[in-house]
């Protein structure tokens, strides 16, 4: 079993008939996903892909049974195509579109308040369940099926963790990508919640950065819960040069808050063990899960 | 995008924002017409520059009549003025903002910005003025914050309470709840992603003036404004970032020796970490976006190799869905052939391509230390970095 996704995600593409869609709608039927239906304003009634393309997301859900949606529309129309995703009661949207402009995202926030929408993303890669299911972009073949759980705000590193992971003798139950954008939809602390609660999996990988205060948050959660299984993080930028802002503003929201050695602290302060380098993430979750058990 | 204090002012007066008069000044006979114009005394002279805390740095002077205001400009103009939000470096001032002064009775901090959790927020405090950057850093700055809504005006008893939680009453009090509104609908309008009047000044007759304001403006959403793209400043922003910006790369310049490469932001700030943990000094920090293709690669990888500094390469990449190792391992090639300089290069490929990009190297003839994992590479890299090899 799997979080978010499972055999039964029947899965519709807004934006399917452009590059990136085209594309990656191949590889996730080829890795045996359910794709049933790609939105296209302007070309429904048409096919693609053998798929019937449709005009609006409603229209999808209701001639196809659509229960999730993976979005690969353009920054300028990014937000629009979320809210109506949202709008139509998609149960799981996810997208992979990159520099959605700020303020957009702010307005898709407000409309998924009180939505019965989950929203993955922006600038997500998506969700993995090795072996059931693929809405998203990334790479597979380093993936096998296991109890290895895995959310994170970097694509690039959760392949690195994925191969890891595999290379430790372990599998993953799914994988996760929040999203590399300050706002975004689903958070580490509601993924991880997901984790705690899915049998499937034994325990927790969170690949966390500089920036945002979303790891003190699943740090200051996993403190009071106090959870069975073992929680590893990695948290990457203790390095990174400090970025120069122009006014107070910015340290406001982010500045000393957003250092990794205070995530860092607060999470092992709340008994998470934290990886000491990040070529070291499986062999620290393995030795985690052998010493639970 | 940083826009200059001259610039927002221009702006946001749309807005409603109430300003002392003044003019920009590029030669200090500029400014010393613009001071006799003004006619008042004092007078303030400033430097705009993309950087704040520029009054404890000697960037804000004070002028008694328009001779001593072009000798204020004439001492600012042309230097390099290094505050705390500049590298060690500083920035040239290129232009001074020469401006009426104002007797301030008191100073409140005003800010709209995108918090943490996603919403617009009016973040107020009732001690405005240059203090505010320092109690903040001892954790001694205390404000009020009001959720703005991206649609709808602000409920006004929402507004007169904030108001009134910063300090303002009589007059201040409705002049700044109207301020408030015309700075979230500019905020909106504007795509904005901060803007801070700091201080906010009140004067002796209650009325409330903007004395300096800091202005960004979302990158990602200058599409929907052609016309503000023009605002920016190419001499004040970083050249190498702004060319790697076109190139679909983020790049930061670092003051080492080994030049890093990396795919995805996660993994750059690993590499650096590693490399940092193992005693080496990167000279950057790369992430080549999804969407690079090999000649923007290309285009990054001659930031690197164009800096003498470096003494070699680590090339670190987990090829992903989107961005495959040949595709890397290509625009490595090109850059290598058309720069013509040698250095040692270790290389780290896995997943995607891995092995079609090892294949691409040794075509273009590069010779590379390969290493197994990154943890190998980084420590291996800073051997060779440090003539260990």
């Amino acid at each position: 079993m799997a979080i978010l996704i499972d055999h039964d995600t029947r899965i519709m593409v807004q934006g399917m008939t452009g590059w990136a869609g085209t594309h990656h709608t191949i590889q996730m039927m080829e890795y045996g996903a359910k794709v049933v239906a790609g939105v296209r304003p302007g070309k429904g009634g048409r096919s693609h892909l053998n798929l019937p393309i449709f005009d609006t997301v409603a229209e999808a859900k209701g001639a196809t049974g659509a229960n999730a949606s993976i979005i690969f529309v353009p920054p300028a129309t990014a937000a629009a195509a979320m809210i109506e995703a949202i709008e139509a009661e998609i149960p799981l949207v996810v997208t992979v579109t990159e520099r959605v402009p700020a303020l957009d995202m702010v307005r898709v926030r407000e409309a998924l308040k009180g939505s019965r929408t989950r929203l993955v993303g922006a600038n997500s890669q998506g969700v993995l369940a090795p072996g059931i299911c693929k809405l998203g972009v990334m790479a597979t073949g380093s993936e096998r099926p296991g109890g290895v759980g895995i959310v994170s705000r970097s694509a690039s590193l959760t392949s690195e963790v994925v191969a890891q992971v595999t290379a430790a003798g372990l599998g993953q139950s799914t994988t996760v990508g929040v999203g590399g954008d300050a706002i975004h939809g689903l958070g580490m602390r509601e993924c991880l919640e997901l984790f705690l609660a899915d049998p499937e999996t034994d325990g927790v990988v969170l690949i966390g950065e500089i920036g945002g205060s979303e790891e003190q948050e699943v740090a200051d959660y996993i403190a009071q819960v106090r959870p069975a299984k073992p929680i590893v993080a990695l948290i990457v930028g203790a390095h990174a040069p400090r970025e120069r802002r122009m006014g107070h503003a910015g340290a406001l929201t982010i500045g000393g808050s957003g250092e990794a050695a205070a995530k860092v602290a607060a999470l092992e302060r709340a008994g998470v063990t934290v990886a000491s380098s990040a070529h070291l993430v499986g062999r620290t979750i393995a030795e985690a899960l052998a010493g639970a058990r | 995008m940083r826009l200059h204090e001259f610039q927002a002012k221009r702006l946001l007066t749309d807005y409603g924002l109430p300003i002392p008069r003044g003019a920009v000044a590029l030669t200090a006979d500029e400014a010393e017409a613009v001071a006799r114009d003004l006619g008042t005394s004092p007078i303030a002279v400033k430097a705009q520059i993309h950087a704040g805390e520029r009054l404890a740095a000697g960037g804000v002077r004070m002028a008694h009549g328009p001779s001593m205001a072009k000798s204020a400009a004439s001492a600012l103009l042309g230097q390099r003025l290094v505050t705390r939000q500049t590298d060690d470096e500083g920035q040239i001032v290129r232009r001074v903002y020469v401006e009426e002064g104002v007797a301030i009775e008191r100073s409140i901090y005003l800010a709209l910005m995108i918090d943490a959790s996603g919403a617009l927020v009016a973040v107020g405090g009732r001690e405005g003025g240059d203090g505010v950057e320092e109690r903040k850093r001892k954790g001694e700055f205390t404000s009020e914050t009001l959720v703005l809504s991206v649609n709808e005006p602000i409920d006004p008893a929402d507004l007169s309470t904030f108001i009134a939680r910063i300090g303002l009453e009589g007059r201040a009090a409705v002049a700044a709840a109207a301020l408030v509104e015309g700075l979230r609908r500019a905020f909106i309008e504007l795509d904005a992603s901060l803007i801070e009047i700091n201080p906010l000044a009140v004067t002796a007759s209650g009325e409330i003036k903007a004395l300096d304001v800091k202005m960004t403006l979302d990158d990602n959403a200058l599409f929907r404004h052609p016309d503000l793209g023009s605002l920016r400043d190419e001499v004040e922003g970083d050249r190498v970032k702004l060319s790697a910006h076109r190139d679909q790369l983020n790049f930061v310049q670092l003051d080492g020796d080994i030049g890093l490469v990396s795919n995805g932001a996660g993994l750059g700030l690993a590499t650096l970490d590693m490399v940092c943990a193992a005693g080496g000094k990167p000279a950057n920090f790369m992430d080549i976006r999804t969407t690079a293709k090999s000649l923007d690669i290309a285009h990054g990888f001659a930031l690197l190799l164009d800096n003498p500094k470096i003494r070699t390469l680590l090339l670190n990449v987990h090829g992903g869905g989107m961005q495959s190792c040949d595709t890397i391992a290509e625009g490595l090639g090109i850059a290598l052939r058309r720069s013509g300089r040698k250095l040692p290069i270790v290389v780290r490929l896995a997943g995607l391509n891995a092995d079609l990009g090892r294949y691409r190297l040794a075509n273009f003839g590069c010779a590379v230390i390969e290493t197994a994992d990154m943890g190998e590479a980084a420590s291996r890299a800073v051997s060779v970095a440090a003539g260990r090899a």
